[in-house]
């Protein structure tokens, strides 16, 4: 049967060429693979070359047209004594392009199909639970180790978790405990050993991957994001990534500019991911704990400065603290301050000096950047009428720029000010000690924020 | 370059039925490659589109040896990879297509399939990702204590990738159960490999970490097969990871536009013509007296069927609904199933 051959689209945005050349002629015997004609597109000149066996028996579109569109026929292939006129006429294929364009373009607004969210303000943990205190580093150990003892495909890998007992002495004791099966030393190969964990995971792992520190998993990202926080959907649902990537992020002390930078913005924009960021040893414990039994991947933004800090941790054998549930560190009716990390140190130290000047300021710990608690945020924001958010980041598309949008969609009537969004300052991170000072968010800027949202 | 046939005097080893099987499983890629660039042609395959013509030998000399459990990933050219390791035609070519038939429902495309069920991990349009990913498959197999190995391949263009030696060096500390196939098809997209390095091997790169390895006449399914037995065994055996330079060629260009101004026309036919794969099957077939002329034409109509059965898929499956574009982002358990959604 006589077969047409069609006007090739040979890039992904052609839509039309110039048939610059026929390199057979009518009559000639043609095999699959063979090079037939020379296309011009909106890119490069092309070589087309023959799909089906046959006798060129017509040629449609003479060489040296142009604009022929794609899927045009452009010439008639027909087998040994056929002739031409048994050609089918030429008929539209169900034009795909086409059909393609007409597929509703979702506006960037079908972007929130989620309901009205609403503000979860349970305990994390039953009334009466005794406490002990442990610092932040005591209690992200043991997260780890509480995990490792329930799960046997839990394992940490990373520079120095082992032999050294942890750069920042997380992992201490862990190798002991667990031997070198389960807790990995590497060299220093972040996108490799990124790469592996992921994989690892793929196959049915549960790593804890740690970066020394999250300035050098600068190296890995693209394993962070292309590899792991994407292949769930484009695998259409088939295959998962349940890994955490761990470590201190933002400023140290006197480090400059590439050890001193705050990732949360750049993490929180990627769909797939779970940011996690906690300021308290008990959420550190508690969401270390549910970021490892989580089957996705999930970012855990960790902070040098706190390591070191000691808070009240519940003493319970078992507790995880659920994803997007923000916690009311201070109630308060004059102001909200929205805070996570590091930063709710400042949004706690201003509470207190505004308290003393009879101001009254909420401070919510968001604790999850992806996903975030919108319910908590906004109800708060609904009563206090005003909001300043505090973070460590730069100023350009901070999560502060992202909660002012946020608020202005779904509170504007409510507001009697406009949101000021409190962060570092837009420079690489200085080293001298007075320019270091300069460059971080410090209590007093943010009561100095809080003033004017109040009108004070 | 490519040596001369190796195999010509002689079929050491090999059976009938093997024979058959190499013959059906390189032409069922080759004539679904042509299929799918006809469909691009047509406009009903979008974007990228990496043809695997040429290569056939390569991936179907190594999945003849791969034993149940065996993973293996690859790169963005991946379609031949899918259908020699039994993933279906329809499911391929309906991704292809971008419909819900296709096996990651139409979000994933030519450069993004995955199959759990086939333990094929993709399909990764990042050059040289899957290398450290297939390295950390192996890791967990070595972890889970099992003795299954994972054929990672990569091309000569991401050879020149760092990952690619961080990765070296840890599965050969970690004495990883991992093959690194060396795809040498000669040309990182249009850069020839004498214009990116003046290594003359690239297996050879291996040793400075302590890998073994060796290059292949990747034009020659027998001797595929019988390198990649060698490496599998290594792996297996727990002596760690094993490097395979496959000497290859791409008859068509990197991607559906690639003008191919950098090779000349008479390099690609003469490698056509002297040295192609499937060719070289199909005369040791005849020669041997295992096949005649009308057995093979009904091994080609029978997979001409087959393909035209995918396209047919491809074409009539519906695009994916509007509710699959906020579904599987995240999670609610890790996905244990296999590929039955494209049944």
């Amino acid at each position: 049967m006589a077969t047409e051959i069609l006007m090739p689209a040979l890039s992904p945005t052609m839509e039309e060429g110039t048939l610059a050349k026929w390199l057979v002629k009518e009559g000639d015997n043609v095999k699959s693979g063979d090079i037939i004609a020379e296309i011009e597109t909106d890119k490069a000149t092309m070589e087309f070359e023959a799909v089906d066996e046959g006798i060129l028996g017509k040629i449609l579109i003479a060489e040296g047209s142009q604009g022929v569109k794609v899927n045009t026929p452009i010439a008639v292939l027909v087998e040994e004594g056929e002739s031409v006129d048994a050609a089918p006429a030429p008929k539209t294929e169900a034009a795909p392009a086409e059909a393609r364009a007409e597929a509703p373009a979702a506006p960037a607004q079908a972007a929130a199909p989620a309901p009205a969210p609403v503000a979860d303000l349970s305990p994390d943990w039953p009334e009466g639970t005794p406490m002990k205190t442990m610092t932040v580093r005591e209690a992200l150990r043991e997260a780890m180790e509480e995990e490792m003892n329930r799960d046997e495909t839990v394992f940490l890998m990373g520079e120095e978790v082992g032999e050294y007992q942890g750069a920042y002495k997380i992992s201490q004791g862990l190798l002991d405990k667990f031997g070198p099966r389960r807790v990995v030393d590497t060299p220093i190969s972040e996108i490799g050993f990124a790469g592996i964990g992921t994989g690892a995971a793929m196959a049915g792992l549960r790593p804890i991957v740690e970066f020394m520190t999250f300035n050098f998993a600068m190296q890995a990202i693209d394993h962070i994001i292309n590899s792991a926080a994407k292949t769930l959907y484009m695998s259409g649902g088939q295959m998962g990534c349940p890994i955490v990537f761990r470590g201190p992020n933002g400023a140290a002390a006197r480090v400059a500019a590439q050890h001193s930078q705050d990732y949360a913005a750049w993490y929180a924009q990627i769909p797939g991911l779970k940011v996690v960021m906690p300021y308290s040893a008990a959420d550190a414990k508690g969401l270390l704990k549910q970021a490892i039994r989580d089957p996705n991947p999930v970012i855990f933004l960790e902070n040098e400065i706190l390591y070191g800090r000691s808070f009240e941790v519940p003493d319970l054998e078992d507790f995880t603290i659920p994803f997007g549930k923000a916690r009311i560190v201070r109630p308060g009716k004059d102001v909200t301050l929205v805070s996570f990390g590091i930063g709710m140190a400042h949004a706690l130290e201003a509470a207190e000096k505004l308290a003393a000047e009879g101001i009254e300021a909420e401070v919510i710990d968001l604790r999850t950047l992806r996903p975030i608690d919108y319910g908590t945020l906004i109800e708060s924001v609904k009563r206090t009428n005003r909001c300043v958010t505090v973070e460590e980041g730069f100023p350009v598309a901070s999560i502060g720029n992202h909660l002012s949008a946020y608020i202005m969609e779904n509170a504007f009537d409510y507001l009697d000010a406009p949101v000021i969004n409190c962060t570092g300052k837009d420079v690489p991170m200085p080293y001298a000690a007075n320019l270091e000072k300069h460059a971080l968010i410090t209590a007093d800027e943010v009561v100095a924020a809080v003033k004017k949202v109040t009108y004070r | 370059m490519v040596r001369k046939p190796a195999a010509k005097q002689s079929t050491p080893n090999v059976s009938k039925d093997e024979l058959l099987k190499y013959y059906r499983d390189m032409l069922l890629i080759r004539r679904f490659e042509e299929k799918a660039g006809q469909l691009y042609g047509m406009g009903l395959i979008g974007g990228f589109c990496h043809l695997y013509i040429g290569q056939e030998a390569v991936v179907v000399g190594l999945e003849s040896i791969a034993k149940e459990g065996d993973k293996r990933i690859t790169s963005y050219r991946d379609h031949g990879h899918m259908l020699a390791c039994g993933m279906e035609a329809r499911g391929v070519m309906a991704e292809l297509t971008g419909r819900i038939g296709g096996y990651s429902k139409g979000k994933g495309g030519s450069m993004h399939m995955f199959s759990r069920e086939k333990h094929f991990y993709g399909g990764h349009g990042i050059v040289a990702a899957q290398v450290p990913l297939g390295a950390g498959l192996a890791f967990a197999d070595k972890y889970l204590g099992n003795d299954n190995v994972t054929f990672v391949y990569f091309g000569d263009g991401a050879s020149n990738q760092g990952q690619v030696y961080e990765t070296y060096n840890m599965a050969e500390l970690w004495e990883l159960p991992v093959v690194f196939v060396i795809e040498n098809n000669q040309y990182a997209m249009g850069t020839s490999m004498k214009r990116s390095t003046k290594s003359t091997t690239l297996f050879g790169r291996g040793e400075s970490f302590g890998i073994k390895g060796e290059q292949v006449d990747g034009m020659d399914v027998l001797a595929v097969r019988a390198a990649g037995e060698k490496a599998v065994a290594h792996c297996r055996a727990g002596k760690g990871p094993y490097i395979l330079e496959v000497m290859t060629y791409r008859y068509r260009g990197h991607s559906m536009s690639d003008p191919a101004k950098y090779r000349t026309r008479e390099e690609v036919q003469k490698m056509r013509d002297e040295r192609d794969a499937i060719e070289h099957v199909r005369e040791l077939l005849l020669q041997g007296q295992h096949a005649s002329e009308e057995d093979l034409k009904a091994i080609d109509k029978e997979i001409k069927d087959i393909v035209n059965d995918s396209a047919e898929f491809a074409k009539e499956s519906p695009e994916p609904p509007l509710e699959e574009l906020w579904t599987d982002i995240y999670a609610k358990e890790v996905p244990q199933g296999g590929a039955e959604a494209n049944a």
